[in-house]
């Protein structure tokens, strides 16, 4: 396979899961005409009756793709916003969540729910806001979110041959941004794993979509300032790859924690107790989180956006400090 | 009965040392009356009793060192004297007000201190690699925030201290007998607390502050000659001391930039001229301050520097005495040196020197040679305060001040 986007990449595990397996079919709003950021593009005349249109019905979406998991389908639900994915929450939480619990294990729900998420496409309040902490808090649910393309296209087909439901967080800023040569096989194979893309002795960053770019740019520039940053991407937020997470913060002792969402109950919060609990002994200075700032949505200007988000600057500079103490 | 402890000697000593017992087991104890006498790595303070009574067993002998909080010795039947009312022993744990003053100085000498507030936090990192390897900490140089010893600094420590054996062995075996042969010919000399604290704090100076230094030669004729008539009037001693601080004083009023502090990430440039004085008291260098000295006399310094000095020199100083110095002054010509290169005293931006007089031969006017009196002056200053124009100028109006000294 040649170099692909990250929406090249979501485009064509879907056509190769579909190719793949008959039980395969996608559901969402606009995606018989390709959705709105193209995703599914070309899919509803290459497999006809398998790419289908729906209302404005969030939870409908996922509800009937609840169903069809139940009757032995492998349904790919599109959320058009992350947004609006909490009209489907009860769906996802109180019901796909935990089939396999009630059921004693004897019911499986093969599912996905895939859905574009994050800032920085001046999206405003309805389309730019990070969902992954609501769901990762719920037990039953997979919630992965990968950053780089080849990662993508392996984790969607690993998603959808998962028998639990998975939660696929695309983020949207990346889509046509990140660009690399996709062979199939180059991507992390298995939810549940995070990878160490980046090493360096003097802080551990942590981060996922957009924000792990964002953190390899600081990285860089902190390379010249003789600061050498690990950095860990980890792709799968739910299951979480607790011994990756725990030995990238014993390499250094000093951690930065970076994503979009607000602060307060963020993942961050999650990875921080995690490595303290775990990393005690090897910590060599408070953690650090760099988060959004605890305001309800994304602003939709420009300036008050980019306050919003954290981003190369901002990380190195927190960078800097975590390493001078 | 009532148990006294090690006490909190300011904000970041952890430990003390017992130099001598005042009290024997048995011995009646006032309130306030000394105890014992302690040494901590900033300064000697008597331990006064916060309890009367009798003095009950000694746990802690002469010259053993022991973290704060240490139960000292035992006072029976313990009292606070003149307490009108209520049960003596629910008070008698209660230090007397006099007692916490002369232990702990004011509040603000206690944060001025803070600079040194980093050595004591260590990480749970740090202290897990120090416990595996065997380090001690104290022996860690840290280059943290506010001197912190990180992890990489300990791991540094650790690759230093495993290749230097290496070193010592490598030209083969006789090396080692030589190592031993050679520990025959010298005495180790145990660091004392003071002594230590001078180490790492002068290393910490040299290591952090770019430090800049600059000399003016000042024509002191007139002024060693005010002070002879000076001393006869006031029937009394007088060094060119006095008549220096005064003219630091003085020319700081000018050049307010020299009399500041970097704390807490800050310059902090200060009101009140509080006078570092060093002094070579038997234990090791001790900087008594002076405090709001530009409200003083030239009679006034005289005697209190006399004070100080002869205080520092007996080991009495208090601990909020030795902190808060916004300048520091150094007679070092008291010893013979004409020029000499101060290394700062943190978190000072400045130390200026007096040195020795010498009497020589100068071109004066345009065309005559005279034997003048004649003095350096070395200043020693933190470029990131400071620079060098403005160094410059002060010791320019402070070599005017002496040049042309007046008897008030």
């Amino acid at each position: 396979m040649p170099e692909l986007t990250v929406i090249e990449a979501v485009r064509q595990a879907l056509d190769d899961a579909l190719a793949a397996d008959q039980r395969v079919f996608v559901l969402g709003e606009d995606v018989e005409a390709g959705g709105v950021f193209r995703a599914t593009e070309g899919l509803a005349a290459k497999y006809p009756g398998r790419v289908i249109d729906t209302p404005l019905a969030e939870s409908s979406i996922i509800g009937i793709a609840i169903g069809a998991a139940h009757y032995g389908m492998r349904p790919v639900a599109e959320i058009q916003f992350a947004d609006f994915i909490h009209a489907g929450f009860d769906q996802l939480c109180s019901e796909a969540s935990r089939w396999c619990y009630r059921t004693k294990g004897d019911a499986w729900l093969p599912m996905v729910v895939r859905t574009p998420w994050g800032g920085g496409v001046h999206g405003g309040q309805h389309h730019s806001q990070s969902i992954e902490a609501y769901y990762a808090h719920m037990p039953g649910l997979k919630v992965v979110a990968p950053s780089f393309p080849a990662d993508y296209y392996t984790l969607l087909r690993a998603a959808i041959d998962d028998p639990n439901p998975v939660l696929f967080l695309e983020h949207k800023r990346t889509y046509r941004l990140i660009r690399q040569e996709v062979t199939g096989s180059n991507g992390e194979q298995r939810i549940g794993r995070s990878r160490i893309v980046r090493d360096g002795a003097d802080l551990t960053m942590y981060a996922y979509g957009l924000m792990l770019h964002e953190c390899l740019a600081a990285a860089d520039e902190l390379a010249g300032e003789g600061i050498e940053a690990t950095v860990v991407d980890l792709l799968t937020l739910a299951p979480l790859d607790r011994e990756t997470v725990l030995e990238a913060a014993r390499r250094t002792g000093k951690v930065l924690i970076v994503h979009e969402d607000t602060l307060t109950g963020g993942f961050g919060a999650e990875l921080a107790a995690l490595i303290a609990e775990h990393a005690f002994e090897y910590l060599d200075a408070p953690i650090r989180r760099l988060c959004g700032p605890d305001i309800p949505p994304i602003p939709y200007h420009p300036n008050l956006e980019a306050f919003y988000m954290p981003d190369r600057t901002k990380i190195a500079a927190a960078a800097r400090e975590l390493a001078r103490y | 009965m009532a148990t006294v402890v090690m006490p909190q000697l300011g904000e970041s000593v952890t430990e003390g040392t017992v130099i001598r017992w005042y009290k024997r087991p048995g011995d009646r104890v006032e309130l306030d009356e000394p105890l014992c006498e302690i040494e901590t790595e900033k300064v000697n303070v008597e331990l006064p009793s916060p309890y009367a009574g009798t003095m009950g067993e000694i746990f802690v002998s002469e010259g053993e060192t022991v973290p704060v909080g240490r139960p000292l010795c035992e006072i029976v039947e313990a009292e606070v004297a003149a307490a009108p009312g209520g049960p003596p022993r629910s008070r008698a744990r209660a230090p007397s007000p006099a007692a916490e003053r002369a232990l702990t100085g004011t509040r603000a000498d206690a944060k001025a201190s803070s600079g040194t507030e980093g050595r004591r936090f260590y990480s749970p990192a740090v202290l897990r690699l120090a416990a595996l390897h065997g380090v001690d900490l104290d022996e860690v140089p840290g280059t943290g925030i506010g001197g912190r010893v990180t992890r990489k600094d300990v791991e540094a420590f650790l690759a230093r201290r495993e290749s230097a054996p290496a070193a010592a062995e490598a030209p083969s075996a006789p090396g080692a007998r030589e190592t031993v042969a050679r520990e025959a010919e010298y005495e180790v000399v145990p660091l004392t607390p003071t002594r230590r604290t001078i180490g790492d704090r002068l290393s910490r100076a040299v290591r952090e502050i770019p430090q800049a230094w600059t000399m003016v030669e000042a024509d002191v004729t007139e002024l060693v000659r005010l002070r002879e008539q000076t001393a006869a009037r006031l029937g009394r001693r007088l060094t060119l001391l006095p008549f220096f601080a005064r003219a630091v004083c003085r020319a700081l009023r000018e050049h307010p930039n020299l009399n500041a502090r970097f704390e807490e990430g800050e310059l902090r440039r200060y009101r009140d001229v509080n006078l570092g004085i060093a002094v070579a008291a038997p234990s090791g260098l001790v900087v008594p301050v002076l405090r709001r000295a530009q409200e003083l006399s030239l009679e006034g310094l005289a005697r209190a520097l006399d004070e100080l000095v002869e205080r520092a020199r007996a080991g009495k100083l208090r601990l909020g005495e030795v902190e808060g110095g916004t300048i520091t002054v150094n007679n070092t010509g008291a010893f013979g040196s004409v020029a000499s290169r101060p290394i700062l005293n943190p978190p000072q931006v400045a130390i200026v020197t007096l040195e020795r007089v010498v009497r020589r031969p100068v071109a004066v006017g345009d065309d005559a040679i005279a034997i003048r009196a004649m003095v350096n002056l070395c200043l020693t200053f933190d470029h990131r305060a400071v620079d060098g124009h403005e160094a410059g100028a002060f010791l320019a109006t402070l070599r005017s001040l002496l040049e042309a000294p007046t008897a008030a």
